[in-house]
């Protein structure tokens, strides 16, 4: 099972140095918000497909042909390793390009790096999952897992923070959550429209709704910087351990393997010692600016 | 001291080595006099070595001397190390063509790298060596850095004579080359000694004329090190460095440094273990054809730490302090050594003469001087 996972699962890319990409075809697409998009994808190579494992909360390296390349998280259920879904937020030259593309056409994929969400190590925990926005893509397969092996865990919440209801994304499947006993979700939003009945402001705000067990919680947040480290801040306060509060952070990347020097983040390497940290893993540099 | 055999050749057997090295189909890199400076390029004999020259450094100042003898190796590190054959400055990373709507080739990706043989190579450049094998050989091995760095000859040279801004004894790399060599030369009037490092080294110096160094010369050549380690142009303080500076990134020293630094890169672009690098992707003008290109980086760009939400380091104080954090204490960590070997390139080529050596110890004395200030008055507290 894949949850057992708790090795990286190889890297796959189109020869020995992981610099080059194999090429996937979008099968379909989702328009999730007016920016925001799923696509799902399938190696053209059925061999590689076969191949490709990722964990929940690493990221690929993709390419659009000539333009350039963009590390975006894996957004599916890592037991479905045959449908392979990025979620893209469309805000400049790369994720614009993949706007543009037509189910078909083909993108270039290397990956999977990074870290992952400690979903081994935090069974038996209650998980505290903070998304901000686009920030949601990255925890979605944890969510998935979390769901598949709920017996496994204690109480499972998500506090969800977006712009407007518009900006909702996987708003069907959030719907389906909401319905569930064994999962709480909370969201927020920052302009509410008419119809909006529920909770509005900054997605700390919500954790005055939510009965926090500070010795047996794991949190698991990402979103934007603002977000994340006001989120870090109330959960210290709420007594949750430093070991205990995860973020998935972002950073400029450019090849994803401790290479090219862009991510750093102190003597971190967001693209391989990341993106996901525990906050007594980046006690010193987290909040600090311009590190 | 070092216990190693020393064995002698005269002088004229250099030039046979290189020969030979020819002859054996490598690449023969040496220094040689460029533009005004001394950089690593191919040669082809002793004749293009920078026989009685000599290199003044200061910080922000180079000038090329003539030396009153004519030693072949009376100059220390140039502008440039040996990095740039094992990590080229811009490389192609691959080629891809579209045939059809949605059909890509893969085009021959990089070239074969040259078999290369460096002469002349200084202890501090060796070590800059082990310091980027790390990042480009030990985990991910870069094609083209592995193997060019596999097929190498490194034939080392001990610096008697150390430059206005060297510190090789500070950061425990010099000056004498002690790993990473297949021979290591000392120059004498009209004699090198030769250290054997390695077989290929060993192969090597049985095709010279050779024999094994007299008692007295191997003396001499101890004592010409000790004196060079005595010499150097610049110290640094290296005693808990990384810990006090990841402990004082909040130090008004650092916006005291942005106000001289000029965000030129010319630090990072001559420091021969900084190996950060963009990554670009561009079409030709049909577009059907694309290409990767890696080509050198620096953090002292403002795009270097760009992102969707902005900039992680918009000030310079921010970007200098990435640099010389990186360089003497988050290397440690992420490397297991310092990212700094000592050859003083930065400090030579800073068109404003900002010395890592100088800024580093400037903040470990002012901390030094509040821990002091700080115990001093705990005790008259105690006391009264
Ligand atoms: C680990 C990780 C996981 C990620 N996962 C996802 C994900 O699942 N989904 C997702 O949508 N995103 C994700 N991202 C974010 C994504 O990688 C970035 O948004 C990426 O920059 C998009 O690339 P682009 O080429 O489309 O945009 P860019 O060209 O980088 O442009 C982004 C914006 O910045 C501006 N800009 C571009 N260059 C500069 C410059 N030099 N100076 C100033 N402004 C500039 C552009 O005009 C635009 O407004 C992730 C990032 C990381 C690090
Ligand atoms: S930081 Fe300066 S002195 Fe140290 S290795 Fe680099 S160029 Fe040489
Ligand atoms: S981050 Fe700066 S100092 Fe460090 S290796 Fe890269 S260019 Fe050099
Ligand atoms: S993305 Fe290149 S080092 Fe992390």
């Amino acid at each position: 099972m894949i949850t057992a996972i708790d090795q990286r699962p190889d890297v796959v890319s189109g020869d020995a140095n992981a610099m080059s990409p194999v090429w996937a075809r979008i099968v379909s697409r989702c328009q999730e918000s007016s920016n925001t998009a799923s696509y799902t994808m399938k190696f053209v190579d059925p061999e590689i497909g076969r191949r490709y494992r990722f964990l929940p909360g690493q990221f690929n390296m993709m390419y659009l042909f000539g333009v350039g390349e963009a590390a975006i998280s894996v957004s599916s259920d890592p037991a479905n390793s045959d449908s392979l879904v990025h979620t893209i937020r469309h805000v400049g030259s790369v994720t614009f390009a993949v706007d543009r593309l037509k189910v078909g056409q083909c993108v270039g994929l290397r990956g999977p790096f990074g870290s992952n969400w400690p979903l081994e190590s935090c069974k038996g925990r209650d998980i505290l999952l903070v998304a901000g926005g686009i920030g949601i893509a990255p925890l979605r397969p944890a969510i998935y897992q979390l769901l598949k092996n709920r017996d496994q865990y204690g109480r499972v919440i998500l506090l969800y923070g977006i712009r407007s209801p518009q900006d909702m994304i996987f708003k069907e499947e959030v719907e389906e959550w909401m319905e569930r006993r064994d999962f709480q979700v909370l969201i927020t939003v920052d302009y509410p429209s008419e119809n909006w009945t529920g909770p509005v402001g900054v997605v700390t705000k919500l954790l005055r709704r939510v009965r926090v067990d500070s010795r047996n919680t794991s949190v698991f947040v990402c979103g934007p910087r603002v977000m994340n480290r006001a989120a870090a801040h109330s959960f210290l306060s709420h007594y949750v351990p430093e070991d205990q509060i995860f973020v998935s952070l972002e950073r400029n990347m450019r090849c994803g393997i401790g290479q090219c020097g862009h991510c750093q983040y102190g003597p971190k390497f967001v693209c391989k010692d990341g993106p996901v940290f525990s906050y007594a893993s980046v006690r010193n540099l987290f909040g600090k600016d311009e590190v | 001291m070092r216990n190693s055999v020393l064995y002698t050749i005269e002088k004229g057997e250099l030039d046979k080595l290189i020969g030979i090295l020819h002859r054996d189909g490598y690449t023969v890199v040496g220094p040689t006099v460029r533009d005004g400076a001394i950089g690593y390029e191919a040669i082809e004999s002793v004749q293009q070595l920078p026989i009685g020259w000599t290199d003044e450094q200061a910080p922000g100042h180079y000038r090329l001397k003539r030396r009153d003898d004519d030693l072949y190796f009376g100059h220390v590190v140039g502008p440039q190390s040996i990095k740039k054959f094992f990590f080229p400055p811009k490389q192609r990373l691959f080629g891809i063509r579209r045939e059809g709507e949605n059909d890509y080739v893969f085009e021959a990706t990089q070239p074969e790298p040259p078999r290369y043989a460096f002469v002349g190579v200084r202890a501090c450049d060796l070590a800059a060596v082990r310091v980027q094998d790390r990042v480009f050989n030990d985990v991910m091995p870069d094609p083209y850095y592995a193997k060019a760095r596999s097929q190498a000859v490194f034939i080392g040279v001990n610096c008697a004579e150390p430059g206005g801004t060297c510190f090789c004894t500070s950061m425990d790399t010099g000056p004498r080359c002690t790993q990473g060599f297949d021979i290591a030369l000392t120059e004498l009037k009209s004699t090198f000694t030769v250290e054997v490092g390695s077989d290929k080294g060993r192969k090597l110096l049985e095709a010279l004329e050779h024999k094994t160094t007299d008692a007295n010369t191997k003396h001499l050549v101890d004592l010409m090190m000790q004196s060079a380690a005595e010499h150097m142009g610049r110290s640094l303080n290296t005693d808990g460095l990384p810990e006090m500076l990841l402990n004082n990134l909040q130090h008004p020293h650092w916006d005291e440094v942005a106000k001289r630094c000029m965000d030129c890169a010319n630090c990072t672009l001559s420091c021969p273990t900084c190996f950060c690098s963009n990554v670009e992707d561009k079409t030709d003008l049909t577009g059907d054809h694309a290409e990767r290109w890696r080509t050198w980086g620096s953090c002292f760009t403002l795009e270097f730490s760009y992102h969707t939400g902005g900039y992680n380091r918009s000030s310079t104080a921010a970007r200098y302090r990435q640099w010389l954090t990186h360089k003497l204490a988050s290397w440690h960590e992420q490397f297991g050594t310092s990212g700094c070997v000592g050859c003083g390139r930065c400090i030579t080529w800073c068109p404003v003469g900002i010395d890592i050596t100088k800024e580093a110890n400037a903040i470990t004395d002012d901390v030094k001087r509040f821990r002091a200030e700080q115990e001093r008055q705990r005790a008259e507290e105690v006391g009264s």
